[in-house]
């Protein structure tokens, strides 16, 4: 228990991400099964336990400690299990494993569970204590993806992140075949039905590039703006998949419905209008839902747009070449929900530049671009596909807020609130985190500290003086903002000394990119 | 004599009218007895100041020869006035001490700031039997109960392992805190350089002087500092004087550290539970040691502490002084 609550600890009060991705990949190598595992699974989420309530716990407590004091003491920390970890008398310490921890929530019965809790708590320190009843309310809350504990398991042996997702989905804590793997043993097979494949991504590119290849080799379609997914049913099992295999299927019924077929097919997660793909503002309503309604359902219908066939009636076709995995999808008919994203006329580099310059739809944010002959490889090889995105927009805007950055920038003010003007009014229509370099960070610094006008705790409200280019990739109307519309993916493209706030672009500029 | 008219709270302080003296007063006084050097305990332009040598000497090092009228050293029991007084270690920072004062047969203890665990920079509390005890109450709740220094320097050494690149700067408050977790860290055997932050070099030479051994200090405030331990004053992590520092790990040496809450809200990546006061039980059992007919609390958690008394039996009242600061740590 010791190594898992020190680990805890310091992912709670570590905000960076690379450096969280650093402690765990540390306890996950130091730590024996079957307790890695199990705290792999708590910390992903992926534990089932028996949750226990906080009128148990205060029941504890208050047989060993005078109730005025308790509650003194909660009121000054502020969280029940925190106090109850701190004040609960020291017992004869003897550091019991997680997994005897994780067998006593799982195993005891509702009669036993208070004096088994009590039980344990008397053999463990004050760190201890606390893992232990976080585990046991369920409430680790330390900021730790799915995605960030398979990039730790990859840091750990010779498989990679894209291998660990091809078979993460059949697994079960606390993982002994994948930890036996990553040691150099036998690769687990895949025991899940309808199993996640690594996906293949493409790589940026620009026209310079485009120029040095063969426009004959290439395929290209639209790049459409919703999310990648991977639709796969095999065996009576579907699910859906994001590209970095999280299973989405369960808010999406409608597109699992309509997939009558027996493959694992690669395209993009849109919702779909009398034909017409709705802005990704449409479709982020679907997401991150447990279930969905019938309103919803109806309001938002969600469909596919297919490009690539990974497997296919039985046969894997990863292998091929893209042009003849092509054939295999344009010859199937998938029904009204799913179809498939055309491939663009062109002969030159150019008529494709013309055709992503003028794209017949605001949803579409730019061109991929794929060698005829590539197999379908897992992660991100350079060249055989490549992203050709539509230009960002771009508005020039005001700093109005800062607050200080963590991490590497501890110190500096890095996070900024930026406005446009509405009448005489400048109203924040966005936040940006990135995009300037070191020295530019350190110049906007100097600029925060020396024209604060107000602080509000840590925000910082700044003398409307300095105008920044905003690019982003999208824009949604939004109820949550002020100034009624969310940018995507906004940065500091470009930091405007030169340029009087009086000349920033006004909230009308911004409404009319919509 | 009442113990409550040899020693009673004004808005100046903890006054004592037949010694004509105040004990850590808050405005100027004519006379004024002060425990230990932090400045909310011993301020500027009182008229005279009897202290220890250390706590005489510490506070000349923070404002100047110039700091008090006259002073005096404090050695043994002295006559002031219809009461004696005595100063005896509080284990506090150096040169900390109680205050006792005696007469007509009573002895009332103030022992402004203690603490009960080893430190290896100064003298341990000495427990004074007496019929008042003066109590401060900053961890005043059961909650606080601090672990044994060592396993916060290991943690603090693992970290330095585990980010070898990265320096790890430790807020620790300039008079006492610095100097213990430097102490601290050469006890575990660290004897690489420590960089310390310019706002300690003369308190940390001063402790070096009177015999503890801080091992190699360098400076703090090159453009380039050439160690992985960087030791500073909270307000310099405030200052731009941290970015010099490349993507470091912010840790604070505080008894507030062993609250999770409060240390998030000081943006600490590392929290070390180091303090320089009695935690929970190094308070209720130096009570429950010194058996007073009576407690009083000066600040802090006094709510907790009155509790305590009363499930003990023990006569207890809240001083409220206003003007300590409970963050002072």
């Amino acid at each position: 228990m010791k190594g898992f609550a020190a680990l805890l600890e310091r992912l709670a009060f570590t905000p960076a991400r690379n450096a969280k991705l650093q402690l765990l990949q540390h306890y996950l190598e130091r730590t024996p099964d079957p307790d890695r595992g199990w705290a792999l699974a708590a910390l992903t989420g992926d534990l089932e336990l028996r949750r226990v309530t906080p009128s148990l716990l205060r029941g504890l407590a208050a047989e060993r400690v005078d109730g005025e004091l308790l509650a003194l003491s909660y009121d000054f920390v502020g969280d029940l299990a925190e106090t109850i970890a701190l004040l609960w008398p020291e017992g004869a310490e003897d550091d019991p494993s997680l997994s005897q921890a994780v067998a006593l929530l799982q195993g005891t019965g509702k009669a036993a569970l208070p004096g088994a809790i009590a039980g344990m708590l008397d053999r463990l320190g004050p760190s201890e204590r606390l893992a232990f009843l976080k585990l046991a309310t369920g409430n680790l809350r330390i900021g730790v993806s799915a995605r960030m504990a398979r990039m730790a398991l990859a840091g750990m042996g010779a498989p990679s992140v894209p291998e660990i997702e091809e078979i993460w989905h059949g697994l079960v804590p606390p993982y002994a075949p994948l930890f036996g793997w990553l040691g150099g043993g036998a690769r687990p097979e895949s025991a899940a039905l309808a199993p996640f494949r690594p996906v293949m991504l493409s790589t940026p590119t620009d026209l310079d590039e485009l120029h040095g290849l063969d426009p004959r080799d290439y395929f290209a379609e639209w790049k459409w703006d919703g999310i990648r997914v991977q639709a796969v049913s095999e065996g009576g099992m579907r699910r859906l998949y994001s590209r970095t295999g999280e299973d989405i299927s369960h808010a999406f019924p409608d597109v699992i419905e309509a997939m009558e077929f027996e493959g694992s097919a690669d395209g993009e997660l849109i919702v779909r209008r009398e034909g017409e793909v709705a802005p990704f503002g449409e479709l982020q309503k679907r997401l991150n839902r447990k279930t969905v309604g019938k309103g919803l359902l109806a309001s938002h219908p969600a469909g596919l747009r297919l490009y690539d066939l990974l497997l296919w009636d039985g046969r894997d076709l990863r292998a091929e070449p893209l042009e003849m995995r092509r054939a295999v999808l344009e010859a199937v008919d998938l029904g009204p929900r799913i179809d498939i994203s055309p491939l663009l006329d062109f002969a030159t580099w150019d008529d494709l530049a013309a055709l992503r310059a003028d794209p017949p739809a605001a949803v579409i944010e730019g061109v991929m671009i794929k060698r005829r002959d590539s197999a379908y490889v897992a992660g991100r090889p350079r060249g055989p596909w490549f992203k050709w995105k539509r230009d960002p927009m771009v508005v020039d805007a005001v700093l109005i807020y800062a607050q200080r950055g963590h991490g590497k920038r501890s110190g500096f003010h890095s996070d900024f609130t930026f406005g446009l003007w509405d009448g005489g009014e400048l109203v924040p229509v966005g936040k940006a985190y990135f995009g300037f370099t070191d020295a530019e960070l350190r110049e906007l610094d100097r600029f925060v500290r020396q024209n604060t006008v107000e602080r509000y705790g840590p925000v910082r409200a700044l003398a409307p003086k300095l105008v920044v280019e905003v690019a982003f990739e999208g824009l949604n109307r939004s109820t949550r903002h002020r100034s009624g519309v969310a940018m995507r993916f906004p940065r500091i493209s470009r930091i405007r000394w030169d340029k009087p706030a009086a000349e920033a672009d006004r909230l009308e500029t911004l409404e009319a990119m919509l | 004599m009442r113990a409550d008219s040899i020693l009673f709270p004004t808005e100046a302080g903890l006054f004592c009218p037949e010694g004509g003296f105040h004990i850590d007063p808050l405005r100027p006084v004519e006379r004024a007895l002060i425990t230990h050097g932090h400045s909310d305990h011993a301020r500027f332009g009182h008229g005279a100041v009897m202290a220890t040598a250390e706590t005489l000497e510490i506070m000349r090092l923070r404002m100047g020869d110039g700091f008090a009228g006259s002073t005096q050293v404090a050695e043994g029991k002295t006559r002031i006035g219809g009461v004696t007084v005595g100063f005896h270690p509080a284990g506090h920072v150096l040169g900390s001490s109680q205050i006792a004062v005696e007469a007509g047969g009573r002895r009332i203890v103030v022992s402004g700031d203690y603490a009960r665990q080893p430190n290896p920079t100064c003298a341990p509390f000495e427990p004074v039997p007496c019929d008042v005890f003066v109590t401060e109450a900053t961890f005043g709740l059961p909650v606080f109960r601090f672990p044994d220094p060592a396993t916060q320097v290991a943690k603090l050494l693992s970290s330095m392992a585990a980010f070898p690149d990265r320096p790890h700067l430790i807020g620790a408050y300039a008079l006492g805190k610095a100097q213990h977790v430097i102490a601290l860290m050469r006890e575990a055997g660290y004897d690489a350089p420590i960089a310390i932050h310019g706002a300690l070099k003369a308190l940390c030479d001063f402790y070096a002087a009177r015999g503890i051994d801080l091992g190699a200090l360098v400076p703090a405030t090159a453009e380039d500092v050439a160690a992985q331990l960087v030791i500073a004053p909270p307000s310099g992590f405030a200052s731009p004087w941290v970015q010099r520092f490349r993507d470091p790990v912010i840790g604070f040496a505080s008894g507030w550290m062993a609250v999770r809450a409060r240390a998030r809200q000081r943006g600490v990546e590392l929290p070390l539970v180091i303090s320089d006061h009695v935690d929970w039980p190094a308070l209720t059992s130096t009570l429950a040691e010194l058996a007073p007919a009576e407690v009083w609390v000066t600040h802090g958690a006094e709510d907790g502490v009155m509790r305590w008394c009363e499930l003990a039996q023990i006569p207890a009242r809240p001083l409220r002084l206003v003007g300590y600061e409970d963050e002072a740590e």
